[in-house]
């Protein structure tokens, strides 16, 4: 198997993970200290720094998880993501970027399905003996509109 | 076109308990939102147009909207700011379609008429026809055609813009109180770190409730108790504007001294128990010498200025429909916060906006009210907490007052009997 082949199998089980609802194992997906953030393409275009959603360090990501099965309120929902294929450039050290587009539809309680999400992913992966994690994830939405409210990551 | 309540097929009145009853029918009926349309929006009050540093230069345009009207406000060559009708005045097409630019003229991309950065109409395609033939005719007085304009007062970094002559000047308009807290909050130059904003499906009158609601803040919003942010059990209060429009909820995150009703009622907020595993999140630095580290100040009819923490965000919520409504988070900083500073502000953003850890409920909750009075629009909430007086709270936010606030407001300017 190549490195490619990994790294593309390591990007689905992200997305398979969390539309399966395994929001627990979502850390695990990155290093100690990773980053995560979602943002829009007009403030990330801009070069603001603030977007919808950043954690950075598994700690802030598990913070993120606990609040949203404890402590949040919401209407229960669940994701199906569709990934583009990944574009993938080694860089040096054993460090990845790539990047994935992605369309994550949105179900409610009340049946319907709907685009919720359209963006692109960019990746820093970093190989950790053998397997990638991500160094950093920036998920860049193109609109600037969320529809009700963000809990789940993407 | 209405222009009073007595033009509604429905004749409306308000229920005789006053102001702490508020008829359903407010959130879902179309003809109360066409009428809202003329007297508020269009009517003697300030809307909240954009950020004085969207347009910094000579030539920066942006649109925005007041009610459903969209707008454009421009810096012209001498720093002025206008606002103006964002609406061709030959066939009614919209001049401009970005969201933003810089541009000399405005020009509307139908007929290719275009206009200087104060909507006066300056060139008109073919005016003289072609070949002698076609044209406007002789006598056309370009002076007599101009994009609509709007009044335009800018108030600490705030661009304001009002249709009615009868609107005061921002300061009169706000009152001592809430200018007083404005200059507090905005009175410096700020600096944009980032924007987006939440389709929520409810009226937008029920957002302008929830933010002068003080009283679920802390009951529905989990993160706010848990983390000891807000909670009614610190010093803290409500003020408000001197006719009852504008308010100001504030808390002392220091002064907290824990009731005991929090763990005695089992509220949901309390049953979050946690200790945060990335405690970064929570880092501040105490801003202000007044001790006040939370507060939310909602200036009717549409605007909210929040300092959480240190997270200073103006929200901006906008009609798109009766049972629709956009809302705009725009997260400013001050232009000499240093890199630290900045850091703790854009990591305090997790707070709020649509993923907000302590709000992303509101993206739901009332969108919850509006589905749940579907079908009953002759019935009415409630809204007694805190007495039926509609005056500052000084020591408690256990009330409502604000939301009283709110629709004496509204039923006067309304004017519903």
């Amino acid at each position: 198997m190549s490195t490619r082949t990994d790294i593309e199998d390591f990007i689905a089980a992200y997305a398979h993970g969390i539309d399966d609802g395994a929001l627990d194992d979502w850390p695990g997906y990155f290093t100690e200290d990773g980053i995560y953030q979602i943002i829009t393409r007009e403030t990330f275009e801009a070069g603001l720094p603030l977007g919808i959603m950043l954690c950075e360090g598994r700690g802030m990501m598990a913070d993120r998880i606990k609040a949203m099965q404890t402590a949040n309120i919401y209407e229960a929902h669940t994701y199906c993501h569709l990934l583009g294929r990944s574009q993938i450039d080694a860089g040096s050290g054993g460090v990845f970027q790539a990047r994935t587009n992605f369309n994550v539809v949105r179900t409610m309680q009340d049946g319907g399905s709907q685009m919720f999400a359209i963006g692109k992913y960019l990746d820093v992966i970093e190989m950790q003996d053998d397997r990638p994690l991500f160094k950093e994830r920036r998920v860049v939405l193109e609109s600037r509109r969320v529809d009700i409210l963000l809990v789940y990551p993407l | 076109m209405l222009s009073t309540v007595d033009e509604l097929n429905e004749p409306l009145q308000w229920p005789e308990d006053g102001i702490t009853r508020i008829p359903y029918r407010l959130y879902s009926d179309p003809e109360i939102y066409a009428l809202e349309q003329q007297r508020i929006f269009r009517g003697p009050v300030w809307n909240f147009l954009c950020l004085e540093i969207d347009i910094p230069n000579a030539g920066d345009f942006k649109t925005s909207t007041v009610g459903e009207v969209p707008v454009i406000v421009t810096r012209d060559e001498n720093g002025d700011v206008h606002a103006m009708v964002n609406r061709c005045v030959h066939k009614g097409a919209l001049v401009c379609l970005k969201e933003k630019g810089n541009a000399k003229l405005l020009t509307c991309i139908y007929h290719s008429w275009s206009f200087d950065l104060e909507g006066r109409l300056k060139g008109v395609a073919f005016r003289n026809g072609l070949k002698g033939k076609g044209g406007l005719p002789k006598d056309f007085d370009a002076s007599q055609h101009r994009l609509e304009p709007l009044r335009v007062e800018v108030f600490c970094g705030l661009v304001f813009g009002t249709f009615s002559d009868a609107t005061p000047t921002v300061e009169s308009y706000l009152g001592k109180p809430m200018s007083k807290f404005l200059r507090r909050n905005l009175g410096r130059t700020l600096k944009p770190l980032g924007m987006h904003s939440q389709i929520i499906h409810n009226n937008w009158k029920l957002y302008g409730e929830n933010v002068r609601d003080s009283y679920h803040a802390t009951l529905l919003h989990t993160f706010y108790t848990t983390f000891k942010i807000n909670r009614l059990d610190m010093d803290g209060g409500i003020v408000l504007a001197e006719d009852k429009w504008h308010s100001i909820s504030y808390a002392k995150r220091a002064t907290l001294e824990e009731a005991p009703e929090y763990k005695a009622e089992k509220i949901h907020s309390v049953q979050y128990d946690a200790n945060l595993a990335g405690p970064k999140l929570l880092d501040s630095w105490p801003e202000f010498e007044d001790g006040i580290t939370h507060s939310i100040q909602a200036i009717f009819p549409n605007l909210a200025i929040q300092f959480t923490l240190n997270s200073l965000c103006v929200r901006f919520f906008v009609p798109r429909g009766v049972e629709k409504t956009e809302l705009f988070w725009f997260y400013v900083g001050y232009e000499d916060d240093d890199e630290e500073k900045t850091a703790m502000r854009v990591m305090q953003g997790n707070l709020t906006g649509a993923s907000g850890l302590v709000s992303l409920e509101d993206g739901c909750i009332n969108e919850f009210v509006q589905r749940g009075t579907r079908g009953s629009a002759e019935e009415m909430g409630l809204a007694e907490m805190g007495g039926r007086d509609v005056e500052s709270s000084d020591h408690s936010r256990a009330t409502e007052t604000a939301i009283r606030g709110f629709w004496t407001g509204y039923r006067k300017i309304m004017d519903i009997p």
